[in-house]
């Protein structure tokens, strides 16, 4: 117990002293939300939105900043790095296996997202009057598959890598490829029909998380892809994965 | 009692052969320094004994458990500082050592083993920014904090300044004193003379001798130097007479004696005898280092034959 008490902290501490990460993960998504609705004053329901406005369906895409910061990067190019400096290896001299410090950072990411959901629901709320997730069990369940799916890509990332370099240079394309399909950089609605197809089944899901939020139910095959990708990938992952 | 029992260990990587069947015992409470040049099958042998490789054949026995089958027990016996093995940038060694602690059911203080390593001060410094000698220090603070039973330290000294040597070495006589046992692996022959209680030298995957570090010197029985200014003539003859010696020079009034074995007593003996004083009497003792060279230097079969 104490053992897992030391090692979430440590995982919390570090990743606290790289602000880079982690003002990326929690507090970029609610940034360009405020600094995009202050530029861009929510307009009139627009029919060709479904009579939603414009900020009511760009807002689930800013999860993806979130979720895509901490799986596809941070998580990586962290146990790559500690894998090649031999921290791993040294782990695996004493009575806790390295396995546990994968799981302490697991941990540490999955809430430090959650806490970053938590800011950007009520930062859209309070200043722009966007309603919290409709379907709260579909969110839950849209958020929770897309996240595991999207961090077991960092984890094979991170298992094929040789190197923290290259795992870096990898893990970078990605994530550009993860935010434009989820609809980041271009809205989703302006994508061609081919693109918005694909980025449904891309991790995290990104429709899934949209229509939860608006009270919609979402689409099952989606998530039972990201469900399957989750184990697949995590199995690879773990057959793969060096320590050292 | 034992704490390490090899016998007949081997381990190829393709077609070398790493370890080419190393036998060696480590007693209890004693420094073992395991010596050899660049490859000669040290780091394998020893990570062998940490349980991080599986060897191709023989046995080992580590306070009486196999290394890989007991392995989970072994964890909380053995301590293992090892060869480039880096901590995060950003960890402090207060962190890592309180990280480190919570794994064992019974650790030492962190605080007490900071300040017994002289890393109170930098204790929460980010290790990026520490010394290679602090963190040295600290990676050895991290073998020791679970209180082991045997500490493996693998290089300890290597890229670090003499002071921080120095400090280095009054760390490992520390923890033999509190009775642990220690294997330390190193490629420095003065590290060996000054802490080891007993020497394998290692050459091509083969242990060629253990042994004190003076009884390695004695064995290696390398060429040593004596040189004085005689108080009147000397006769050449006298001393290269003597089977000790094996070439004898004069530089004007100085005379230089090379040879092996008990040379100085040869040499002060027969001018004991002669009436003649050795004024300005110098010897070049042989160091480890010259044995260790006269060792691992020449053809197998010849440094095999006079062992």
């Amino acid at each position: 117990m104490n053992e897992w008490r030391s090692l979430l902290r440590v995982e919390a501490k570090l990743l606290y002293r790289e602000p880079i990460s982690w003002l990326a993960a929690v507090a970029l998504p609610s940034a360009i939300l405020l600094i995009f609705g202050t530029v861009f004053p929510p307009q009139a329901p627009d029919p060709a939105l479904g009579g939603l406005r414009f900020i009511d369906v760009f807002v689930p895409s800013l999860v993806v900043i979130t979720v895509g910061t901490l799986g596809i990067q941070t998580l990586p190019i962290r146990l790559a790095t500690y894998r090649e400096r031999g921290f791993l290896r040294r782990l695996s001299t004493t009575p806790a296996h390295p396995l546990r410090v994968l799981v302490a950072q697991l941990v540490t990411y999955v809430v430090t997202a959650i806490i970053a959901l938590a800011l950007l629901i009520l930062v859209a709320r309070v200043a722009f009057g966007v309603p919290f997730p409709r379907d709260v069990v579909g969110y839950v369940t849209a958020f929770a598959l897309g996240t595991s799916s999207l961090f077991t890509v960092g984890l094979v990332l991170a298992a094929l890598a040789p190197t923290a370099r290259i795992a870096t240079s990898v893990a970078i394309p990605t994530f550009f490829v993860v935010m434009f399909l989820g609809g980041v950089y271009v809205p989703r609605a302006a994508l061609p029909d081919a693109l918005i197809r694909i980025g449904e089944f891309i991790p995290p899901g990104v429709q899934g998380l949209q229509d939860a939020w608006l009270g919609i139910a979402p689409q099952p095959l989606p998530l039972v892809a990201m469900a399957i990708l989750t184990v697949v990938a995590g199995a690879f992952a773990v057959r793969t994965f060096r320590w050292e | 009692m034992n704490v390490i029992e090899v016998t007949d260990l081997q381990k190829r990587y393709g077609a070398r052969r790493a370890v080419d069947g190393v036998t060696l015992t480590v007693r209890e409470g004693e420094i073992f320094g395991i010596v050899g040049p660049n490859g000669a099958g040290k780091t394998t042998t020893v990570e062998s004994i940490a349980g991080l490789r599986t060897p191709d054949h023989g046995r080992i026995r580590v306070l009486g458990l196999d290394p890989r089958a007991d392995r989970q027990r072994l964890r909380t016996l053995v301590g293992v500082q090892l060869q480039e093995s880096e901590l995060p940038d950003r960890m402090t060694p207060r962190e890592a050592l309180d990280l480190f602690a919570s794994f064992h059911a019974a650790p030492a203080d962190p605080a007490e083993l900071l300040g017994e390593l002289g890393l109170a001060d930098e204790q929460d410094t980010a290790y990026r920014n520490l010394s290679g000698g602090q963190k040295q220090r600290l990676s050895i603070a991290l073998a020791l904090v679970g209180r082991p039973r045997l500490a493996i330290l693998d290089e300890l000294s290597t890229g670090l300044d003499p002071q921080s040597r120095r400090e280095t070495w009054r760390v490992v006589e520390s923890i033999r004193d509190r009775g642990t046992t220690v294997l330390l692996v190193t490629h420095l022959m003065e590290e060996v003379e000054r802490l080891a209680d007993r020497v394998a030298v290692f050459r091509e995957g083969r242990v060629i001798a253990v042994d004190t570090p003076a009884g390695i010197v004695a064995r290696a029985d390398p060429e040593q130097r004596v040189q004085f200014r005689p108080s009147s003539a000397l006769d050449p003859q006298l001393l290269t007479g003597l089977p000790e010696v094996r070439s004898l020079q004069t530089f004007g009034e100085t005379v230089v004696v090379m040879g092996r074995g008990d040379l100085l007593s040869a040499v002060t003996s027969v001018l004991a005898r002669n009436g003649i004083v050795a004024r300005d009497l110098r010897i070049e003792q042989a160091s480890l280092d010259d044995a260790f060279i006269a060792l691992t230097g020449r053809p197998t079969a010849q440094a095999q034959g006079t062992l």
